[in-house]
């Protein structure tokens, strides 16, 4: 797989918290239209090679791309409207309501106003888009998790422990809006410690032990 | 479509509006202290109203400078990662968050100082000589300070004990504003021309506006 089809592409990289190594030669392409699975022991690196893929961390070593930008040039930011990052803790603003956080990303990304209301409604969300963020339960705020992707649709999911939290409604709907994005060309990466799950939906599944893709 | 600079700028700036609305985190905390520092001045000093007259603008801008950066520095530095993740992905130009939030900062800041300008009035009985350009000086203090406070909130986000340094920052670059807001009030007492320090007072506003847009990218990717 080329690095000019691929829309991730880790060749040598590692990433170091100041001395402490925390990935090591990482070769990894996805390309579009495929799903990862990443899995791995707690402290293994799954994370920050997750974060590394969304731009939100860089390499200290090696080379990186995500749709084609240098993840350690200025250019990786031109390409995060495109990456649809869920990590370990929703990131909502907590005296915000569900549709006035959903309604500043997509203000500031330019999202069409009413996706908000449609989006959250799809993911089971109808009844609580006024309700302050601090008062849905964890489950309620990663499902509007979710329906932020549904809303932006990028191209690229990285998804941390994307099962977690969710009933079995709301864990079918992350799995179709998996196989959407497969569909229409994106790719996803998908970290969890529900192997079995992760791996019918991934078509390829790596361990990641020691900072080490294996 | 990637929206314009001034539109993510607005959005953000109502986003930290709307959050100051529901937590009362100024109205409720720090204006609050605020008027206690006022209160306690007169208590400790004495009631004896000319002295009170002398010292109460200077009161006023020392409580204003060392509240008013909490107000500035609080929000930032109280977003957890994932906020400041979620906001780093809508691939929003740093340089306009920083504009949104310091705009936001400031509407905060005027509120807080006429508040604690009346308080002050009614207080210490200063002299309202000069009252027209009491705004003027109300609104520079404000933009500076926002600022000061906003680009401070960025160097704590960056995380690594950079919440040290902020004393070491704000502290130099609010002494100029100070000694501006106070020499200001202090001409309109006495009739003299305020010009001088009305221009300090735009030039640290503008200083701070181009070093903040210039260093919110670096901020940002740093934290």
């Amino acid at each position: 797989m080329s690095e000019a089809t691929a829309i991730v592409s880790l060749s040598g990289v590692a990433v170091r918290a100041g001395s402490v190594p925390i990935l090591r030669d990482i070769d990894l392409a996805v390309d579009a239209g495929e799903s990862v699975g990443l899995f791995g022991a707690n402290g293994a690196g799954k994370t920050t090679l997750l974060r590394l893929m969304a731009t939100l961390n860089r390499p200290s070593e090696g080379r990186g791309t995500v749709f084609g930008a240098d993840l350690a040039a200025p250019d990786r930011f031109e390409v995060r409207r495109r990456i649809g990052y869920i990590g370990h803790t929703p990131g909502w603003y907590p005296e915000l309501t569900l549709a006035e956080n959903l309604g500043f990303l997509a203000e500031v990304m330019g999202c069409e106003p009413s996706r908000v209301h449609s989006s959250l409604a799809e993911v089971g969300l109808a009844g609580a888009v006024d309700r302050r963020a601090d008062r849905c339960s964890h489950g309620m705020q990663r499902r509007a998790e979710f329906a932020k992707i549904l809303m932006t649709e990028p191209d690229l999911l990285l998804l941390d422990e994307p099962h977690s939290a969710l009933d079995s409604d709301a864990i079918d709907l992350v799995d179709d809006l998996v196989r959407r994005t497969i569909a229409r060309g994106g790719a996803a990466v998908l970290v969890s410690h529900d192997r079995a799950r992760v791996a019918a939906l991934a078509d390829r599944t790596f361990v990641i032990e020691g900072g080490t893709l294996t | 479509m990637k929206p314009g600079f001034m539109t993510q700028a607005f959005a953000v700036a109502r986003r930290d509006l709307r959050r100051e609305r529901r937590s009362g985190e100024v109205v409720w905390v720090t204006l609050p202290f605020g008027a206690v520092a006022l209160l306690l001045i007169p208590i400790a000093i004495g009631t004896d109203t000319p002295t009170l007259r002398r010292v109460g603008i200077g009161m006023f801008w020392v409580v204003v400078m060392l509240f008013g950066v909490l107000i500035a520095v609080r929000r930032t530095t109280a977003d957890s990662l994932a906020q400041s993740d979620m906001v780093a992905l809508t691939g929003i130009d740093p340089a306009g968050a920083f504009v949104g939030t310091a705009t936001a900062n400031v509407l905060l800041l005027l509120l807080f100082e006429v508040v604690l300008g009346v308080l002050t009035v009614v207080l210490y009985d200063v002299d309202l000589g000069g009252w027209q350009w009491f705004p003027v000086i109300l609104i520079l203090v404000a933009v500076g300070l926002s600022l000061l406070g906003t680009i401070a909130a960025g160097i704590v986000a960056t995380g690594r004990g950079a919440a040290a340094l902020v004393p070491l920052i704000v502290a130099p670059m609010s002494v100029p504003l100070l000694i501006a807001a106070t020499q200001a009030f202090e001409g309109l007492r006495l009739g003299e021309s305020i010009l001088t320090w009305v221009l300090m007072l735009i030039v640290i506003a503008l200083v701070l506006s181009i070093a903040g847009v210039l260093t919110a990218r670096p901020l940002q990717e740093t934290g």
